[in-house]
């Protein structure tokens, strides 16, 4: 009997939940409101089966409960009854099905006209490619692809010279116009999700995959991969940005081509020595550097890795928290580089400086902190050498104490929050697995046996 | 020598009754044995992946707060949990459990008709488990890949047990599916050649049917995964390229070029899809013998309940892509793969219509055992339902890779099962040990485990359709998750790791009933069925003594007007003036 009763709570409890809980789909922000359509139809059918036949069965289990004296009925079979039931279900399901696949026909159906965008996805980072003035898609191939050209497009497809490259930053995308997103992995299976796009599809590492939609509603919309694609995969996320047609177009006329950003020189190291004076007083001339000033040892640490990070001091993107009292002094600094190649000059100059072998400040149990460093050694390599692909800078041989106060900030939000920092929301994401100050303690004490 | 028929083999003497304790109870050729030791091995793997999932649980409903499971540790620990709860406990569970115990007492037979193998067979699963154990301990730990092992992500860098623990999960796959295969074989052979006479394939109780049109499949599914993990192996050790394309790792450049990895999500749900069915055909044919029994009712519709499976079975291997629907392969294959998929829901709905209509009319007993198989037509239901959802294709969109997904799939082949397994081992606990369990401890349990999972999974689903991501150990901050869904999470969590430990209920009552639990008799719950008509309770080995039993009707004659009782055994002759049942709605007298 109770079981009776339960079933009935169990039932009306369900739709209760399925009026009263707040999570239902994200507003929408695409064309796509007729997939909800057919989410509702089959929430509405489903749902009046789930309740009418559980409703039975609980009206079954009271009538027919052993009590002193029943018989159950002897009953094989009933063919009208059994015909009846698979043809009424048949019905039901064609009523699911046909509309279900007249809208899956429109998904995979592209416009003619719709914009062509690329988003490419490597561990664990997303970047875009838009196809440039003449509309056409510079041709790419994974063996193309270095620190220098990480779309692996190809130097020598003229198509390709005026791709606009959108390297770690958010996709933009003009709102009412239907875009086709190229989807393309470098290394392993991704998944590009708007949640409020409604249309998805995995990227598949040697071919090229697409959806299409048109987006109806301005705003910025996390982007996530959404399939598994190794240790760092929750943290693979990014932003799109729908706008204004014209407010699209100034932002994409700003974006680097694949000509633009191949053509840097040769940099200039006597230009970068100069703009180093600055620096220098409070790193050291040698880049060895400070830890009275609170400047860290620059020498040894990748050129690629100093150069983002002057850029996003520059652009506020890292030191721009009240918080962050030491990046806050960087800030200005940085500033007194004019420009992007005054940027790389000083990174390619820091590149040519000795190295020397810190002093340890912090004493930790380094067997601890390699248990710890094996969720960092995945993006920063096992011997802390840093690696270009994942945008995750050199850790060994590195200061200590800095290393100790980056992580704090990490994960104090401190650093790493600003929505145009990708790779500082990685850490911000990874680092509350260094549970307190003495996790912090030993996994640098370990980096410093590194 | 002519040839004898294996059911007019009636001499026990040929039987080479084990006599020391080594042969009967370790290297035992004992159907019987070999089924619990089947099933505890199952059991205890089980244990390992329950625990597995609490741990992730305590990071997903409270996120920063146990330093001990990082993302590593988080993805080794989904993936060991999905692929021991799908492969190495209901698979194995299901068919070397309940299969081996079940089929030969079921339909008259004296045991397998290859008990050597059969031995074999469980020797071999038991590798395959230490193989899968032991990844815990190699350097790098276990893999990380999600039981679904893409590559190239499974054997690339970045992904935890990318060397060592990949191989061994690949190995001991191989390993399982050669002990699924010398046990399979002899599941079919045995149905197939071994019935008693009078037992025809109409007559064999649905439990029968279940187990082995799941074991068809497995025959037809399980090379599938065999020759993807072979593959994958190859390109993991000496860099062939069946499912490697040119890539760059973490910025080195890979020797691969030109492997596909969709090819390989062909193979794996070629087998994954019947997988599903695997475990749930026979959980369908057991809840049919269970609800029957409890309820003093034949089954309704048997022959279409027959038909079904087999349907179900058929068809189950021309849906795997709605699992791929989203895997970047040709989105015209949807259209295909969405017909078939709904079109297996008819046959499984009809399953569903032929249980209730079973307990119309009919004199249900709520033991144990019937509760289990209400809660599971409850729970089958609501996966059943949410099935609709991801196998339309246009409606999988939004919810593939979800939350919604992880709610479906736990309802239909993680809960169900488990609550028919639940109430198959109650049922059946008085014929294997000969003592009845604790009926309150076995309510409890009941109770706890179906309110406690259902608060699990269907938040699950909410959280889905709003667009919470799976596989991700933590959300951090978006911009669309609100709050509340972190609340839930933590609730689920609470949920879990209640029932997980309400399980323990359950070990203690098979282990106190063992010692203390009061004689059950041969035949507690009058059934008609033949493994309850044996001589001995438990039944000893050889089964049936002397004579091999012979059988006169169906196996659902409950109720039957006139009778003198309320069932009538299937091996027992017509009775003069009692219409000898209605098999199949045919008059028979």
């Amino acid at each position: 009997m109770a079981i009776a009763v339960v079933l009935i709570l169990l039932v009306v409890g369900s739709v209760i939940f399925h009026f009263w809980s707040p999570w239902w789909f994200t507003p929408i922000a695409s064309n796509w409101g007729m997939i909800d359509d057919t989410v509702n139809l089959t929430f509405w059918v489903t749902g009046i089966v789930f309740v009418l036949i559980n409703l039975f069965m609980a009206y079954c289990i009271i009538r027919f409960r052993h009590r002193k004296g029943n018989k159950a009925a002897y009953e094989p079979e009933n063919k009208k009854l059994e015909i009846w039931l698979t043809v009424i279900t048949s019905i039901g399901v064609a009523a699911l099905l046909a509309p279900g696949l007249l809208v899956w026909a429109k998904v995979v159906t592209v416009p003619e006209g719709a914009m062509e965008v690329e988003a490419v996805g490597q561990q664990w980072a997303w970047s875009y490619r838009y196809p440039g003035n003449d509309g056409v898609f510079g041709t790419t191939s994974i063996r193309h692809v270095t620190a220098k050209n990480p779309f692996g497009v190809d130097p020598d497809d003229p198509n390709g010279q005026d791709d606009v490259l959108v390297d770690g930053k958010h996709m933009h995308l003009p709102m009412g116009q239907p875009v086709k997103l190229l989807l393309r992995s470098k290394d392993v299976l991704h998944n590009f999700t708007v949640p409020q796009f409604r249309v998805k599809m995995d990227l598949v590492p040697g071919m090229v995959s697409y959806i299409w939609l048109t987006p109806t509603r301005t705003g910025k919309f996390d982007v996530l991969c959404e399939e598994l694609c190794g240790l760092a995969h929750f943290a693979m996320r990014s932003k799109v940005v729908v706008q204004e047609q014209n407010d699209f177009d100034a932002w994409l006329a700003t974006q680097p081509t694949f000509a633009s950003a191949t053509e840097r020189m040769e940099p200039d190291l006597a230009s970068g020595q100069a703009s180093y004076a600055v620096c220098g007083a409070c790193h050291g001339a040698q880049g060895e550097g400070n830890a009275m000033l609170n400047a860290p040892k620059l020498a040894g640490q990748n050129s690629w890795y100093i150069e983002q990070q002057l850029k996003n001091y520059k652009s506020g993107v890292r030191g721009y928290h009240e918080g962050d009292i030491y990046g806050r002094q960087m800030a200005p600094m940085a500033g007194t580089l004019v420009d992007d190649k005054a940027i790389a000059n000083v990174s390619a100059y820091i590149a040519t400086l000795p190295e020397k072998r810190v002093s340890d400040t912090i004493i930790g149990n380094t067997r601890r902190g390699k248990d710890l460093y094996r969720t960092c050694g995945t993006c920063h390599g096992d011997d802390g050498r840093g690696i270009w692909a994942t945008h995750a800078p050199r850790l060994k041989n590195m200061d200590d104490w800095y290393l100790k106060r980056q992580l704090e900030n990490f994960k104090a939000g401190i650093r790493g929050s600003h929505p145009d920092d990708p790779f500082g929301q990685q850490m911000v994401l990874m680092s509350p697995i260094l549970g307190d100050e003495q996790a912090i303690d030993d996994l640098v004490a370990y980096l410093g046996a590194l | 020598m002519a040839y004898v028929a294996i059911a007019d083999r009636d001499d026990p003497h040929a039987m080479h009754h084990p006599k020391s304790f080594v042969t009967r109870y370790i290297w035992s050729q004992d159907h019987k044995v070999i089924a619990i030791q089947y099933s505890l091995i199952a059991i205890a793997v089980g244990l390992v992946a329950l625990v597995l999932s609490g741990m992730m649980r305590l990071q997903l409903g409270f996120p920063d707060t146990f330093s001990f499971i990082d993302p590593a540790d988080y993805y080794q620990f989904i993936t060991m949990h999905g692929m021991i709860m799908v492969i190495y406990l209901l698979t194995a569970l299901l068919l070397g459990g309940f299969g081996n115990y079940l089929i030969p007492l079921m339909v008259g037979a004296r045991d397998m008709v290859f008990p050597y193998m059969n031995m074999l067979s469980v020797w071999v699963y038991l590798l395959a488990v230490i193989v899968l154990m032991a990844s815990f301990f190699v350097p790098g730990g276990p893999t990380g890949a999600g039981w679904t092992l893409y590559p190239p992500q499974a054997i690339s860098e970045g992904t935890p047990g990318a060397s060592w623990g990949i191989i061994l999960m690949l190995l001991s796959l191989a390993i399982f599916i050669v002990a699924f295969t010398m046990g399979g074989l002899n599941y079919v052979t045995t149905v197939l050649q071994a019935r008693c006479r009078g037992m025809t394939l109409m007559r064999m109780p649905l439990s029968v049917w279940g187990i082995f049109m799941a074991t068809v499949l497995g025959l037809l599914a399980f090379p599938a995964l065999f020759v993807s993990a072979v593959m994958m192996a190859l390109d993991s050790l000496i860099g062939t390229s069946f499912f490697m394309p040119a890539i760059v790792s973490l910025g080195e450049t890979s020797s691969h070029e030109g492997g596909s990895p969709i090819l390989f999500q062909h193979l794996f749900w070629f087998f994954g899809h019947p997988e599903v069915y695997i475990v749930a055909l026979p959980a369908f044919g057991i809840v049919s013998d269970l609800l029957s029994t409890h309820a003093r009712k034949n089954i309704f519709g048997y022959r279409m309940m027959v038909w079904a499976i087999i349907a179900i079975g058929g068809l189950s291997f021309v849906v795997w892509a709605h699992h791929m629907y989203v895997s970047g392969m040709n989105p015209y294959f949807g259209f295909f793969f969405a017909t078939t998929t709904l079109i297996i829901a008819v046959p499984t709905a009809i399953k569903v219509y032929n249980w209730i209509l079973t307990l119309w009319r009919g004199d249900i007993h709520l033991t144990v055992p019937m509760l289990f198989s209400i809660g599971f037509i409850f729970t089958f239901i609501h996966g059943g339902l949410t099935g609709l959802f991801l196998g339309n294709v246009v409606v999988d969109v939004p919810l593939s890779d979800t939350y919604f997904v992880v709610g479906h799939f736990h309802m239909v082949m993680g809960v169900s099962p488990i609550l028919v397994i639940f109430g198959a081992i109650y049922h059946w606990y008085p014929k294997i040990t000969g003592k009845m369990y604790n009926d309150f401890l076995g309510k409890a349990h009941f109770w706890l485990t179906l309110l406690g999972t259902y608060s699990i999974y269907l938040p699950m689903h909410y959280l889905g359709i709003l667009g919470v991501p799976r596989r991700y150990f933590a959300m951090g901050t978006t911009d669309f998750i609100p709050e509340s869904a972190q609340a839930m999470n933590a609730g689920i969590t609470i949920s879990a790791i209640i029932v997980a430990v309400v399980q323990v209920i359950f070990i203690v009552n098979m282990i106190w009933s063992y010692f203390k639990g009061k004689d059950a008799g041969g035949n507690p719950w009058r059934a008609t069925t033949l493994e309850w008509q044996t001589p001995q309770t438990p039944p000893e080995h050889g089964n049936w003594g002397e004579k091999l039993p012979v059988v006169y009707r169906w196996a659902y004659d409950y109720s039957v007007p006139g009778a003198k009782e309320d069932f009538i055994p299937q091996n027992e002759p017509p009775e003069p003036g009692v219409v000898a049942g209605r098999e199949h709605g045919v008059e028979h007298t």
